[in-house]
């Protein structure tokens, strides 16, 4: 099952996200919020979203979300860091919530990692208010 | 005794901290308040997790690295951690430098930060100090001048290049949401970024 990494500068954002995934997807077990700074502070963390990324590959590839600015450096730089591991992890211009959500339902219906990428971004043109 | 490079890297770390309050007040002109703030928290992990007596340049500038992007939190995080990873990648196993190894150094840096912030110069950020600073140290070790003389010389440069991050807007980062209104304000990134220079240089003095 491709895995699914919310990066957020909040370490509430990401919970709360997964929370909703949780909700669309309950079985995926490959979800991981990687929000804030490991003592939950504001910011970003390039080396525990990598770590993220290990936690949530089973071997299909991990799709990562991110919300703004140093946001999308450090989960380009995690995605570096691997270096070495053999994981197909790849960063998805998507809005973070609608992506995610899609990201999560994509996967948990066993789609592959494209599909997914593909799912996620296109919610970056859906329109909310018609 | 702890090593040269220890040293170096606190010395550096100490400069950080010292002006933590001046860099967070730049950056509360134009960006988000965070800069002293983050690379002090950032720069006392360094100096509390870098080994005291590893000899091997590279890999204390790669574990400084890997510090930084695991504490700074804000952009500085991945640019600075980046910088110092991909300098730190150049210099594996050196126990000493020579001006070529330092030039190598900064070229690393400076494509590290490039490539992670997708930025050229005159945008406004940390390479408006670091660019020219590494192309006046090359003309200067090109043109027979000792290293010394070389990093006296970028250092002028790089503050030369805070002076110019006054009269440009800034198009990368938060600050570029101020837009010309960010003209008149000195970039707290090229700052930080000439403290580092001007403290390695004055540390290679001694």
């Amino acid at each position: 099952m491709v895995g699914l990494v919310i990066v957020s500068h909040s370490y509430k954002i990401a919970e709360g996200i997964k929370d909703l995934t949780d909700q669309v997807a309950p079985t995926h077990k490959g979800i991981i919020a990687a929000g804030g700074m490991e003592d939950k502070s504001i910011g970003t963390d390039a080396v525990r979203i990598s770590e993220a990324i290990k936690q949530a590959e089973s071997g299909d590839g991990v799709v990562v979300l991110a919300d703004l600015g140093s946001g999308i450096m450090s989960a380009e730089t995690a995605i570096e860091l691997l270096d070495g591991e053999d994981i197909n992890a790849r960063l998805v211009d998507a809005p973070i919530v609608e992506g995610s959500i899609a990201a999560a339902v994509t996967a948990a219906c066993g789609s592959k990692l494209e599909e997914v990428i593909t799912a996620a971004e296109q919610t970056k043109a859906v329109k909310k208010i018609n | 005794m702890s090593t040269r490079i220890y040293d170096c890297l606190k010395a550096i770390g100490d400069k950080i901290i010292e002006n933590k309050d001046f860099l967070t007040d730049l950056d509360r002109e134009i960006g988000d308040a965070d800069h002293g703030v983050n690379m002090a928290r950032g720069f006392q992990s360094v100096i509390e997790k870098v080994s005291q007596d590893d000899p091997d340049i590279g890999a204390c500038l790669k574990k400084t690295g890997m510090t930084l992007l695991s504490t700074v939190g804000g952009a500085s995080g991945p640019l600075y951690g980046t910088a110092y990873m991909e300098a730190g990648k150049v210099l594996m196993g050196k126990e000493t430098l020579s001006s070529e190894d330092l030039r190598l150094a900064l070229e690393a840096a400076i494509a590290g930060i490039q490539k992670r912030g997708k930025a050229e110069k005159g945008e406004k950020t940390m390479l408006d100090s670091l660019i020219p600073a590494y192309e006046v140290y090359c003309d200067k070790i090109a043109n027979g001048a000792s290293t010394i003389e070389a990093l006296d010389a970028a250092c002028v440069a790089a503050n030369e290049g805070i002076e110019y991050t006054k009269t440009i807007a800034a198009t990368k980062g938060r600050a570029s949401y101020l837009g010309d209104r960010s003209i008149g304000h000195q970039d707290p990134g090229a700052t930080s970024l000439t403290f580092t220079l001007e403290t390695i240089r004055d540390f290679i003095k001694g």
